[in-house]
């Protein structure tokens, strides 16, 4: 067993977790594989949205995995940035947009 | 940046066994990975035998007045293999005979052999269907001599194939040097000033595209139309197609990938982008190179892995092309780098 949780050479066992139940697995990479085709957004534009989500779920197998897809495509390190600050501005303001609710809180329960 | 190639920095992967040895070794050897002799048996293609020969690639020189990071030959400036004179004559002979429809200079950088201009002109006279000069684009404005390259390709109908890593300086720079990009882009405009590239223009210029890092290429018509958009919309500039080249594990580039503990994870990635349609139609099987002495390989890689075709001819003073497509062709584990993914060639995507 691995003494660390995360180990970058699992990435590439991904595909094994089809051995322990092949039919939901098969039908996961068929879905998985279908998302990223080309559609009415390009392969491009959905690699950026993959690793502005990866950042937000904090996924460092994804992070790695769509990085790289990203030099692939040919997709530049400012554009990746802007994609990480774009998933960053929504969680922070899913954070901060809490903070209504507290005020909502805050003055019901003041005199 | 280096500026010096492994040859001159006494790099022990300036050695073709030392490169050999490792890609045997390792992952391979220990059976982590299967060989590409293990892979092409599951499709009945070993030995690999070659198709018709459609390509004759002449690499005139080593010395190049660039040293990109992933250079498979080793190139540089301070290269001194040069094809002679002698060795140029023998070709010409062999250039008037071929039945291949493509010849293809390749080297360094082809222009700077002193006999470069020569022998494309006599070259020209055999009237071969496709005559490639891949050119790195800087050497155009690297010297007042080649100023007048663009205009000596017009003159002699060559195809122009040139490499551009990226559409943006950093990336270009990063690793071919610092102000290739902008020299490329001039160098570019004054293709398209004399016609090259042009929409309707018979005069063709296509750029090669290689991963600037451990990394594959992607969608070669995603790429090219990234480029296109890029290149017209940033510097008005126009070509006609992009060839996404993988880079192979050999020379300067394995040296990048184990300096930099990329190697296992690009051999993996390599591995599972084993495309079986690719094989059949990988450059090996349709081309033969000939390297500045007058050696003959199966491709490029080979040359710059010493070797030498598996016949009885090896030198093009023997050249014989009924008895050289009998043959097998050698390979290793670089071999994955043209079966991957859509397959990769001097061409572009074979699959």
């Amino acid at each position: 067993m691995s003494k660390t949780y995360y180990d970058p050479a699992d990435l590439r066992k991904f595909g094994k977790i089809t051995e322990w139940s092949e039919e939901l697995g098969t039908k996961f990479f068929e879905y998985y594989g279908k998302v990223f085709e080309e559609g009415a957004l390009s392969a491009r534009e959905k690699s950026l949205i993959a690793l502005a989500v990866s950042h937000v779920v904090k996924c460092p197998y994804c992070i790695d995995a769509y990085t790289k897809d990203g030099l692939q495509k040919g997709i530049t390190k400012e554009e990746m940035m802007e994609a990480v600050h774009a998933g960053a501005a929504i969680e922070s303001g899913a954070t901060l947009v809490h903070g209504v609710q507290m005020m909502n809180k805050y003055n019901k329960l003041s005199m | 940046m280096a500026t010096k190639s492994l040859l001159k920095r006494n790099n022990e992967l300036a050695n073709a066994q030392k490169q050999l040895s490792f890609l045997n070794g390792g992952i391979f050897a220990d059976g982590e990975l299967p060989t590409f002799a293990d892979k092409i048996k599951e499709i009945n293609q070993f030995p690999l035998r070659p198709k018709k020969l459609e390509i004759l690639q002449i690499n005139v020189g080593y010395m190049c007045n660039q040293v990109c990071e992933h250079c498979h030959v080793d190139a540089g400036p301070d290269r001194k293999e040069i094809m002679t004179v002698e060795t140029m004559k023998q070709c010409l002979e062999v250039i008037k005979n071929t039945g291949a429809h493509t010849l293809d200079l390749t080297g360094g950088a082809p222009e700077m052999n002193p006999n470069f201009r020569w022998f494309v002109e006599e070259a020209s006279k055999a009237g071969i269907k496709d005559f490639i000069v891949r050119s790195n684009l800087t050497i155009i404005r690297a010297n007042k001599k080649y100023h007048d390259l663009p205009e000596f390709f017009k003159k002699y109908n060559v195809h122009v194939v040139s490499s551009m890593p990226h559409y943006t300086r950093g990336k270009t720079d990063k690793q071919r040097g610092n102000g290739v990009f902008d020299k490329s882009i001039q160098a570019l405009k004054d293709l398209n000033a004399v016609g090259y590239g042009m929409p309707d223009s018979n005069l063709k210029l296509d750029l090669v595209y290689n991963p600037s890092g451990a990394f594959l290429p992607g969608d070669q018509m995603a790429l090219e139309k990234d480029f296109k958009k890029a290149l017209l919309e940033d510097f008005n500039i126009s070509f006609h197609n992009l060839f996404a080249i993988t880079n192979l594990p050999i020379s300067r580039f394995l040296d990048y990938l184990i300096a930099s503990e990329n190697y296992e994870d690009y051999m993996y990635a390599l591995v599972e982008a084993y495309n079986p349609s690719a094989v059949a139609n990988v450059m090996c099987t349709n081309t033969i190179s000939v390297s500045w002495d007058g050696w003959l390989y199966d491709c490029d890689f080979n040359q710059m892995l010493g070797l030498k075709v598996d016949s009885k001819i090896k030198h093009i003073s023997d050249y014989n092309e009924d008895i050289l497509n009998d043959r097998n062709i050698l390979i290793s584990q670089h071999c994955f780098g043209c079966t991957a993914g859509a397959g990769s060639s001097c061409q572009g995507t074979v699959a």
